[in-house]
């Protein structure tokens, strides 16, 4: 945006996260012995970035405008749960299984969306509400329709080269999805005028409202659009393993909000980027299976990732604060 | 053409939430380049008549007149919609956004076509800055710096410049300098008389005496939800003013009990 100046760079919300990415990939070098090349092209930990940051992107977006989700734990298994039953099952056209597994998101998003505005409870306990029950939800529905928490599905091989196969060895076709959503996102958040509507919900709701934004409309959307993000992930994972189990997911929860915070989201709202996000699944994910690859053994991936949250937490606020204290002459 | 009516009149307004009455029978009028400053103590009824004027309140009974003809405002909107602003005491702004940006939340200038359109940030940025500008506060000179990272006159000063910018004329400002020092309240106070200057009727609330002087053509002061005093410029003393907003006998029977205590505090058990 600016000139590129090392000073305009580190005033950007995504500065902590670029930072603890190199750092990260610095220790796993020093230390770890890790070969860089390998390490670079490493598929293992692009797959899941990729699967996180779909999901991270959206809940980004709503923890800008001051709202969480963390009803995406149980949408994954929901959404790939749905496609299963639907299209393994009942061997109904995979149209079909995607188009509930997706209605589904639409659905939980519209709940959650309606509740946060409707009332004055935080999105955290409503998603919290609606993440137990889309959970029982699943399992129960499941196990009544199926008599099995686990489901086998066979996609026609459109739907697997669209949303579940490999290229190029072992990369996910996510990946593809991942980066595109990233550019779209964007585009949307900072070239758009929507963006400038979302840090404004964040920064101060009643304002924002007083200001003429739809603030109960873009609550609704950003909701339907983190909880069918997930329901998305969780049905290519469907499509790609060619079998979908009603457990996982869970772990969706933390580790997006990690990255989102990672990459430079203020837990408040009213801060942050896209690309920090897309940085902080990286991240994340760098250091979750990366360690592989270093001698380092893998029981220690937790502590570091604690302490490079910590550690991102504190940058960042110190980013922030640089950005808050800039003054473009100097005046002393 | 509408010289001759008052730019906003409130005509016998009661408001009262349930078995409270919180305003009683407010009569006021503001016209077009008067300042009309509002004092009151803390409780007076002052947020609820800044409310009523802004449309988040309907008066319980009464009526509103804007330039001469009846209206009635139903949401907030209503009442923007008519050129009625209200800039808080912090701003109302957003700290983590760019002057430019947070300037144009809402009505965001865009460029290109389609679903292509992206928002013009060197032109918000311009507009922002030479806004607050001819104002007077030539401090800020880039719209990319964040609203956090300004002081708290050049916020109020920069909320009062977008609410003239996007055509105010009736400009309510909410304790604009209570938080503010010495010389930051004067530079709110000096744009205060700038927007004056260019036809906008400002009704300024706070209860700094001294500030209202300051830029005040009419006063009205306001005492546990009705009008004690309205009166022009000149008219009263500092001294008066003061005792009015306080109630008068508040301050006298402070003023005997400092004398007869030697200034200590008075003892606790009663």
């Amino acid at each position: 945006m600016n000139s590129l100046s090392f000073g305009s760079l580190a005033r950007r919300p995504e500065a902590g996260s670029i930072v603890s990415l190199l750092l990260v990939v610095a220790f796993f070098v020093i230390f770890g012995g890790v070969q860089i090349d390998r390490f670079l092209g490493a598929a293992s930990w692009v797959n899941l970035a990729a699967n996180l940051g779909i999901v991270a992107l959206p809940v980004g977006l709503l923890m800008i405008a001051g709202e969480l989700d963390i009803s995406i734990g149980a949408m994954i298994p929901a959404g790939s749960m749905s496609v299963a039953i639907v299209s393994g099952y009942y061997g109904l056209p995979i149209e079909l299984g995607i188009a509930v597994a997706l209605g589904l998101g639409v659905i939980v998003g519209l709940i959650n969306g309606l509740l946060t505005i409707k009332t004055s409870v935080p999105s955290l306990i409503i998603t919290l509400g609606s993440l137990v029950a889309m959970q029982g939800l699943v399992l129960a529905g499941s196990v009544l329709l199926t008599g099995s928490a686990g489901v086998a599905l066979k996609a026609p091989e459109w739907a697997k080269f669209l949303f579940g196969h490999f290229f190029g060895g072992s990369y996910q076709v996510l990946i593809l999805w991942w980066l595109a959503l990233t550019a779209i996102y964007v585009f949307f958040i900072h070239f758009s005028r929507f963006g400038n509507w979302i840090f404004a919900m964040g920064g101060d709701k009643d304002s924002a409202r007083n200001a003429g934004i739809p603030t109960d409309r873009m609550t609704i959307l950003l909701f339907v659009l983190s909880s069918t993000s997930a329901s998305f992930v969780g049905m290519c994972g469907a499509i790609l393993f060619n079998s979908a189990q009603v457990s996982g997911g869970m772990n969706y929860i933390f580790n997006t909000i990690v990255s989102v915070v990672v990459g430079g989201v203020l837990l408040t709202g009213g801060f942050g980027s896209i690309v920090g996000i897309f940085f902080g699944a990286i991240t994340f994910a760098v250091v979750t299976q990366g360690i592989y690859f270093t001698d380092i053994d893998r029981n220690w991936s937790s502590l570091i990732i604690g302490v490079m949250l910590l550690l991102a937490v504190l940058m960042n606020n110190s980013f922030r604060q640089f950005a808050l204290n800039y003054a473009p002459r100097k005046k002393k | 053409m509408t010289d001759t009516h008052p730019v906003l009149e409130l005509r016998n307004v009661n408001k009262s939430f349930g078995p409270i009455d919180v305003l009683h029978d407010i009569s006021l009028k503001v016209k077009a380049g008067e300042v009309l400053c509002l004092l009151g103590d803390n409780g007076a009824g002052k947020s609820t008549l800044i409310k009523t004027l802004a449309g988040v309140h309907k008066p319980t009974t009464g009526e509103i007149w804007m330039d001469g003809g009846r209206v009635s405002f139903d949401r907030p909107k209503d009442a923007a919609d008519r050129g009625i602003a209200t800039v808080h005491q912090f701003g109302g702004t957003f700290p983590l956004m760019t002057i430019g940006r947070s300037f144009f939340v809402g009505v965001e200038p865009t460029k290109g076509w389609g679903p292509f359109k992206i928002f013009d940030r060197k032109k918000a940025n311009a507009v922002a800055v030479k806004a607050v500008q001819s104002f007077g506060i030539t401090r800020i000179d880039d719209g990319d710096r964040l609203i956090g990272g300004l002081s708290g006159g050049e916020r109020q000063s920069l909320a009062i410049a977008r609410a003239v910018h996007f055509g105010a004329r009736v400009l309510i400002l909410d304790e604009p300098t209570a938080a503010l020092g010495v010389k930051q309240a004067s530079h709110v106070l000096r744009i205060v008389l700038e927007a004056k200057k260019r036809g906008i009727a400002v009704i300024f609330i706070t209860h700094q005496v001294t500030h209202a002087m300051a830029v005040g053509d009419h006063f009205a002061v306001l005492i546990r939800g009705a009008l004690a005093a309205n009166f022009m410029r000149g008219e009263k003393s500092r001294e008066e003013i003061t005792d009015l907003m306080a109630g008068g006998e508040a301050l006298a029977d402070l003023d005997a009990y400092m004398e007869s205590h030697d200034g200590h505090a008075p003892d606790l058990v009663s």
